[in-house]
């Protein structure tokens, strides 16, 4: 069991079919705006939030890897963030927050 | 202490040089420096000149500036002509009489084109050709004249062919000589090179002698020659040499030649010691030299005189290579070898009209001179081995030959130069300052320009420069990583072939076979262009949609705060009334900022995600296409209103323009591409600053390319004139495709060109002499590509399961609450930083 299953909130958000692969998702979970992957059959979920442009965009960004990272690049000004740890590639003095995410009965769930 | 006061009268292109070598010595603060200038303009690059035809203008070919000068603290005169020197009162006078005096004098008044006394030259459209203003006054005449006459065959009378060529006007060259530019080529290399002229329908007329010019009966003029026959022209245009203006020295009786010239020794001083004479108009050893690279060379042998260096003026190499009609002519050393006991080798080739002379000492070791005609690959290298007196090879003729495999003779390869060895005569920059700037970080013939001038000149010298940086980067070991990213090995263009050849259609097949990892924000969207370009299938389509930006991806572009702004087509410009109601209508139903682009159209901003699907259902019902604004595509195709309505318009430019948009909408490209066409020369449509731009003419529609705004803007190049419709959208089909097909990866097509192997000339080989027999494959391609044609839109409209993509929440109804606008002016615009904190908090404390 992993510390993402211990959580007591799972938020469920869509049908699992719903969340196409390499093609970012937006979830509005307890007013937070939450931006969900599907990575190679791996579920990804990060702040959807822009911290550069403050614009809720990263959904809507394109997804990839780089250097052996799994990144998204923002549509507006281009860094890239790890989607598994939230860090920028581009400046490590920023980062966006991670969320859990999972996959249960053909539904995709946030933890909160 | 008193500073030296140095005055130079004329201030062309050896002048200018003079000054600006003076401001970069080391004692540049110890002179005064004043110039006056005849022009009304200070110095500009008259070895360019004929690119004014071709779209450069006059700001163009300047080679200073005023501020430059003033910020020197430099003094020039401009419009004022030096009418007298006074050698023993160390002073001048001009012609609005005013008086300068001097310590050291510089006269570098270059010289006039040579007029032949004949009974009527002095009548209006007989012209010459030598500043801006000469090339107005052509230009003008131009306008009024159907035939044109250039009298003299040699280098400039050619050039000066060229340019009455590309003005339209049927063109004729008449020669004294029995052959065209004596003074360079030998007889074979003459004649090879008028057959070559005569082709592109430029009328040689040699060993013709003219007598004098009267009124004629068909044309304005008729020229009658000396063996009874004659020639009707509209106007005649003055080549037939050039005369040193030594008209100052001679007054003030400083020693000059028999035929011209201000005689001075090897420091460039006069027969009298604190007057110099640099450039044209000096007469070293009974010689002129008539270009640039010997007068710059006496400039820096003025400067170091005159500030106590010891360099010397022993002479220059007269080599040229020129490109006169796109026909390639090179010319080295002992041309006609006269040097007794000279041997010659020559390689002919009838077909491809190719010659070319080796001129070699009498014992067959050092090459002493040479003539090419049609092919001066080699030019570089044979120059080299000339001037550095190497030996040739044991079999000299290879040096000529094409080898076997079709490829051009390599002779002996840049390794073998000095380092010392001149590369660049223009600009005096050696192989070892090429070698330096690639040491420090010149890795592109761009790079090399800008840090060494090397090739900023006459361009002869490009090839070769780009020989030594290969060589050099080769030898530090730099390979010139030209991947497109981490993911893809390849270049854009060699990844093209790849989908082409292989017939590949998906990203995933692409990156599983020549790629690695799982792709990226670079390699997706070129892909996804590459494949569009290729297969133009719908970019909506699944297996595409991860790799598109999201402005591809939305179709739409994404704005700072996250919103969308709308951009449907307007073809050329032209709009109805009604379809005008209909933005209007829209922008105010959704509450979206609108405004004129500088494209001709009306952008409408601020739209959410999920507002997009019914703003354009509406734009789709009032017969809108999408506009493209978003993608690596064809923006826009810009119209003046042309002689439909336009009292001075010659062709339809606005039913060209939406010709032309219609045909290319939708076409994904290497990057965006814009075009223009305007209803005449008044070019209202700023058509020469495109990709692609049209401008009517009484004979057709010329078409230029390459042109660019934005962050470097560029001027577009005449690529050819007098074309039909049909000939104009062949021309634009394969000019467009062959760029889809080898760009790199946001390259715009100028930048593309400039990188291309032979720059325009190649590029008018392929697209409009189809030299690489491609020309019905590309045609083939675009039509395909049109063919294939949808409107995004209203194809996404149409489909539930895509419109499903433009929900802002896959789990609620609500909008996106970091959207925040405020008015200005009367319309929205999204709320600034200091803003948005404050309305933030300002609801949360409504909500609390
Ligand atoms: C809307 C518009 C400005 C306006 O309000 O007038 C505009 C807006 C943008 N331009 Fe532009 N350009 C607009 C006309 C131009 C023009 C003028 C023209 O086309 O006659 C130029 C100079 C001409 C040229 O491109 O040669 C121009 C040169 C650029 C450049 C610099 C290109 C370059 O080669 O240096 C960029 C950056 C790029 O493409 O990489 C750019 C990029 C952009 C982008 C796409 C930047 C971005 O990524 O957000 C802007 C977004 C458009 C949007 O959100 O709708 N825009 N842009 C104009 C839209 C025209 C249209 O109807 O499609
Ligand atoms: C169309 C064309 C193409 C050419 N192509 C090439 C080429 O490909 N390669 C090459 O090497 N060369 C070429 N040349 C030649 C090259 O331009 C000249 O060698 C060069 O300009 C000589 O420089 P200069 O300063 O001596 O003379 P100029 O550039 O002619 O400058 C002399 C200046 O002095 C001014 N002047 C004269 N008398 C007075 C006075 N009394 N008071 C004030 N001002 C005065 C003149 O108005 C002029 O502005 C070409 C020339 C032309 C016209
Ligand atoms: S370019 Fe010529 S035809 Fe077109 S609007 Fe301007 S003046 Fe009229
Ligand atoms: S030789 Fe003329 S530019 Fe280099």
């Amino acid at each position: 069991m992993n510390a993402a299953e211990l959580r007591e909130i799972w938020v469920d958000v869509c049908e699992s079919h719903e969340l196409l692969p390499e093609l970012g998702a937006r979830a509005l979970v307890n007013g937070e705006q939450v931006a969900i992957y599907r990575v190679r059959d791996n579920l990804y979920a990060i702040d959807a939030i822009d911290p550069f442009s403050k614009a809720a965009v990263l959904s809507r960004g394109i997804v990839g890897d780089l250097k052996g990272q799994l990144v998204v690049a923002s549509p507006i000004y281009k860094q890239h963030f790890n989607l598994q740890t939230g860090a920028c590639l581009e400046d490590n003095t920023v980062s966006v927050k991670t969320y859990p995410v999972r996959e249960v009965g053909g539904r995709i769930q946030i933890g909160m | 202490m008193k500073k030296t006061k140095i005055l130079v009268v004329g201030n062309g292109m050896v002048g200018h040089k003079f000054i600006e070598n003076m401001l970069n010595s080391p004692q540049a603060e110890t002179f005064d420096i004043v110039t006056f200038a005849e022009e009304p303009r200070l110095a500009y690059d008259r070895v360019q000149l004929s690119s004014y035809f071709s779209g450069s203008t006059a700001a163009d070919l300047m080679l200073t500036s005023e501020d430059y000068y003033r910020s020197n603290g430099v003094h020039y005169v401009l419009n004022e002509q030096v009418t007298e020197i006074q050698p023993e009162n160390n002073c001048v006078i001009t012609a609005s009489g005013r008086k300068e005096t001097y310590d050291k004098l510089v006269l570098a008044t270059g010289s006039y084109p040579f007029v032949p006394p004949l009974p009527g030259r002095e009548q209006p459209h007989c012209l010459v050709y030598r500043t801006i203003e000469d090339l107005e006054a052509i230009t003008e005449s131009a306008a009024q004249s159907k035939i044109g006459v250039v009298v003299g065959g040699g280098l400039l009378g050619l050039e000066a062919a060229n340019a009455l060529k590309n003005l339209g006007l049927d063109t004729h060259v008449v020669e004294f000589a029995p052959r065209l530019m004596a003074v360079q080529l030998d007889e074979g290399g003459g004649l090879v090179l008028r057959k070559k002229i005569e082709k592109l329908d430029v009328k040689v007329h040699t060993e013709k002698n003219t007598q004098e010019i009267v009124a004629g009966e068909k044309c304005r003029y008729r020229m009658n020659f000396a063996d009874g026959s004659y020639l009707e022209t509209d106007m005649i245009l003055f080549s037939a040499g050039i005369r040193p203006r030594d008209e100052l020295a001679r007054n003030a009786s400083l020693s000059v030649g028999e035929r011209g010239g201000i005689v001075v020794n090897n420091f460039c001083q006069t027969s009298v010691a604190n007057i110099y004479a640099i450039g044209e108009c000096a007469l070293w050893s009974g010689r002129i030299y008539g270009l640039v690279a010997p007068g710059y060379q006496m400039a820096k042998v003025a400067v170091s005189h005159i500030t106590g260096g010891a360099d010397q003026f022993v002479g220059a190499d007269m080599s040229t290579k020129l490109k006169l009609l796109g026909v390639e002519v090179a010319s080295i050393g002992d041309a006609h070898a006269r040097t007794p006991g000279a041997l010659s080798y020559v390689y002919q080739d009838g077909i491809n009209e190719i010659y070319k002379r080796l001129v070699l000492s009498p014992d067959g070791k050092k090459l002493i001179g040479s003539v090419l005609v049609g092919d001066t690959e080699v030019y570089g290298n044979l120059l080299q081995i000339c001037l550095n007196g190497m030996d040739v090879p044991e079999a000299p003729e290879q040096l000529i030959v094409p080898a076997s495999d079709g490829q051009a003779a390599s002779g002996l390869g840049v390794d073998a130069l000095p380092e010392t060895a001149t590369i660049c005569s223009c600009h005096d920059v050696s192989k070892g300052t090429i070698c330096c700037a690639v040491r420090d970080g010149a890795t592109t013939i761009g790079a090399i320009k800008s840090m060494t001038k090397a090739g900023t000149g006459c361009g002869g010298c490009v090839a070769l420069a780009t020989q030594v940086m290969n060589s050099e980067l080769t030898k530090l070991g730099v390979e010139v990583n030209t991947d497109l990213c981490e993911h893809f090995p390849f270049t854009r263009q060699e990844l093209f072939h790849l989908v082409r050849v292989e017939k590949i259609q998906t990203f995933d097949a692409l990156i599983e076979k020549h790629g690695r990892g799982l792709g990226c924000d670079i390699c997706k969207p070129t892909v996804a262009s590459i494949l569009a370009s290729c297969w133009n299938g719908f970019i909506m389509k699944n297996e595409l949609a991860p790799l598109q930006d999201t402005n591809d991806y939305f179709m739409a572009n994404m704005q700072k705060n996250g919103t969308y702004s709308i951009v449907p087509r307007i073809a050329g410009g032209e709009i109805t009334p009604d379809k005008l109601i209909v933005l209007g209508q829209v922008g105010k139903k959704y509450n979206l900022y609108t405004k004129i682009t500088g494209g001709q159209r009306i952008d409408l901003f601020g739209a959410q995600l999920d507002d997009l699907p019914a703003i354009w259902q509406e734009l789709v019902d009032a017969g809108f296409e999408t506009g493209h604004a978003y993608g690596k595509s064809v923006r826009t195709v810009k119209s003046c209103v042309g002689s439909t309505w336009c009292r001075y318009g010659v062709l339809d430019s606005v039913g060209m323009a939406i010709a032309i948009e219609e045909r290319y909408k939708g076409l994904r490209a290497p990057h965006k591409l814009k075009f223009a066409v305007s209803g005449c020369t008044r070019e209202c449509a700023e058509a020469q600053s495109k990709d692609v731009g049209v401008i009517a003419t009484e004979t057709g529609w010329s078409l230029y390319v390459c042109g660019n705004g934005g962050m470097k803007p560029r001027h577009a190049d005449l690529f050819a004139t007098g074309l039909d419709d049909a000939t104009l959208l062949k021309y634009i089909d394969r000019f467009l495709m062959f760029y889809v097909r080898t760009a790199d990866r946001l390259q715009r097509t100028s930048v593309w060109m400039d990188n291309l192997e032979g720059g325009l000339k190649y590029l008018k080989n392929v697209v409009i002499d189809d030299k690489l027999g491609i020309g019905a494959d590309l045609e083939n391609d675009m039509q395909r590509v049109v063919d294939a044609y949808q409107c995004e839109w209203k194809s996404t409209i149409g489909d539930a399961e895509k419109l499903k993509r433009f929900r802002t929440f896959v789990n609620s109804e609500k909008r996106d609450n970091t959207v925040v606008f405020v008015e200005e002016r009367n319309q929205i615009r999204p709320a600034n930083e200091d803003e948005l904190v404050r309305f933030v908090t300002s609801t949360e404390l409504e909500t609390a």
